[in-house]
């Protein structure tokens, strides 16, 4: 009856401790959200944690068409997916030659891939100033996507090896005896069914570049080419006393992530999960 | 079949353009850094040679706080290693165990890991902000006005305060890596195990963490380098000040860099970071020898 009883008073201190722990985690993120509502005599004035007296939906009408947020929008879409869509495509590649065609130096090929997880991006940052800059693609797309896919590219490839490592011969056996060439095969069997590796690497690559600032704010400062990232720490010295815009410009760039976790949070964690596999 | 899968002209249109766009952007910019950390060049008037100089310079600098960057690094890590990865598996311990709402703390602890560091450091800017900010509010509301500060301003505080920043970021995602290593273990172990009386604890003891121990060094391997590469929070929170209290190697780098334009040591400061990340990730997958299980 005692240990019952402990028991019981185990759970409720067990339970206690995980919902306080995530409210910590949470509730930063709706006060982001109160405060973007808010004007700021009520930021200033009245109580922080307070609800919104006066829901001030004016703060995004603001920051979205007086300032360049749409812009800024457009271009990290742009880049995001451009640097998924090339990644995606070369590693699947590179990633084929490793684990299914026939040559020496494949392992070799893939360690120094490997390598590349271990590297931190901010010791290419001068090199790839420089040559920004001398071949004239500094403040362009251009400058950011080639970053973003060469560090997208040994992660990818880690997965797609490990994925196409699981998937039979059979089926390229039969293809090849009805006369497909590699090209057809590659395209018309492979890609199909790497799919759900392609899921997980297009949401690593995503949130790589969406959430990107380094290169970002260094290879961009012409306002038509900054990505949401550095349009908001642009915005920080703008809006340092317009908390409620500012605010409402942080949860414009912050929904499309939450909206694809909230749509396809199975597949966005698995994704984590296969990205460290072997580590 | 073979033949095809052996044709050298086919794995090279296979292989080359993934080499290239890696090439362009890691190794080349690597072996670059290595030359240019030799040399003496603000980027306009002439280099000059001046071997390793630059590394000795590096570290007797003491006002660019190198030094003290490194040493800011290496408690991030030991911090990251044996209070986060720690906290992360008694969570993901306990709701692993199939409790009630398993799934909404699972989601609630993730999420921050998938928000924008740069979002995530205005957001807590806008916490420590001394007048109007939440912290300080909250302490005073629940009458521990004297535990007022500016957080981020004072240099005893604002490490710590960076710190309790990474760790709000990243737990869900040690949580998480645990939580799936410990779901992929076969329940029938556990079921076992209850059978001839073990306790929860002793279950967690003896046979989940001997288990998950492969998981717990991918964990271990992201929190030292995660700590050694640091760079976006502290540049957006504190850009390394006050005086220096949150530097890391990174942020002076950068500065260095693109402030100063000072190319040759920044670039040895950016070698340094790359060895230090090689050295670190060989000795932790050393020094924590395990086996993989297979079941």
């Amino acid at each position: 009856m005692g240990s019952n009883k402990n028991n019981r008073i185990f759970k409720i201190f067990q339970y206690t401790v995980l919902i306080l722990i995530a409210c910590v985690q949470i509730y930063p993120l709706i006060w982001l959200l109160t405060f973007s509502l808010k004007s700021n005599q009520e930021i200033f004035g009245a109580n922080p944690m307070a609800l919104p007296e006066k829901y001030m939906f004016s703060n995004y009408s603001k920051i979205l068409f007086e300032g360049n947020l749409i812009r800024y929008f457009f271009n990290s879409t742009f880049v995001t997916f451009v640097s998924i869509a090339i990644s995606t495509l070369l590693s699947a590649m590179a990633a084929y030659a490793i684990a299914r065609m026939r040559w020496k130096w494949k392992d070799n090929m893939l360690t120094l891939f490997l390598i590349g997880l271990m590297i931190p991006m901010q010791a290419t940052l001068l090199p790839l100033f420089l040559f920004l800059r001398k071949t004239g693609a500094y403040n362009t797309y251009f400058a950011l996507i080639l970053p973003y896919v060469g560090f997208a590219i040994p992660m990818a490839i880690y997965i797609f090896v490990g994925f196409l490592k699981s998937i039979p011969q059979e089926m390229e056996e039969s293809a090849f005896i009805d006369g497909a060439n590699l090209f057809q095969i590659f395209g018309r069997i492979m890609l199909p069914l790497i799919k759900p590796a392609m899921a997980t690497v297009a949401i690593f690559t995503y949130l790589a570049c969406w959430n990107e600032l380094m290169f970002a704010i260094t290879f961009i400062s012409k306002e038509e080419f900054k990505t949401l990232t550095v349009g908001i720490m642009g915005m920080v010295g703008m809006y340092a006393t317009r908390w409620g815009e500012l605010g409402a410009g942080l949860v414009v760039a912050t929904m499309p992530t939450i909206i694809i976790y909230v749509l396809m949070s199975k597949q966005v964690e698995k994704s984590f999960t296969t990205g460290a596999v072997k580590g | 079949m073979n033949r095809v899968l052996a044709n050298k002209k086919l794995i090279f249109i296979f292989i080359f353009p993934a080499f290239l766009f890696f090439s362009l952007v890691v190794i080349v910019p690597i072996l670059y850094t290595g030359y240019l950390s030799t040399l003496e060049w603000n980027g306009y008037s002439d280099s000059i040679f001046i071997g390793f100089r630059n590394y000795v310079e590096m570290f007797s600098d003491f006002p660019k706080g190198f030094t003290k960057g490194i040493i800011n690094s290496g408690i991030l890590a030991f911090l990251s290693i044996f209070v986060q990865v720690p906290l992360a598996l008694i969570l993901a311990l306990v709701i692993s165990k199939g409790i009630k709402g398993e799934g909404v703390f699972r989601t609630s602890y993730f999420i921050p890991v998938i928000i924008s560091t740069t979002v995530i450091g205005q957001l807590w800017l806008k916490i420590y902000q001394p007048n109007y900010g939440m912290l300080n509010y909250m302490l005073e509301a629940i009458g521990l006005s004297e535990l007022k500060r500016p957080w981020l301003a004072s240099t005893e505080t604002a490490l710590a305060c960076t710190f309790f920043v990474i760790v709000w970021q990243y737990i869900g995602y040690h949580m998480l890596l645990l939580y799936s290593a410990i779901k992929s273990i076969p329940k029938s172990l556990f079921e076992a195990a209850k059978v001839d009386g073990a306790r929860n604890a002793q279950i967690a003891r003896f046979i989940t963490i001997p288990l998950i121990k492969p998981m717990i060094k991918v964990c271990a391997t992201f929190a030292l380098i995660g700590s050694l590469k640091t760079f976006d929070l502290i540049y957006v929170l504190t850009k390394g000040g006050p005086i220096h209290a949150t530097e890391v190697p990174t942020t002076i780098m950068y500065r260095v860099l693109i402030t100063e334009n000072n190319y040759g040591l920044g670039s040895a400061m950016a070698i340094f970071i790359i060895l230090e990340c090689l050295i670190f990730t060989v000795f932790i997958q050393k020094a924590f020898k395990t086996e993989n299980y297979t079941y």
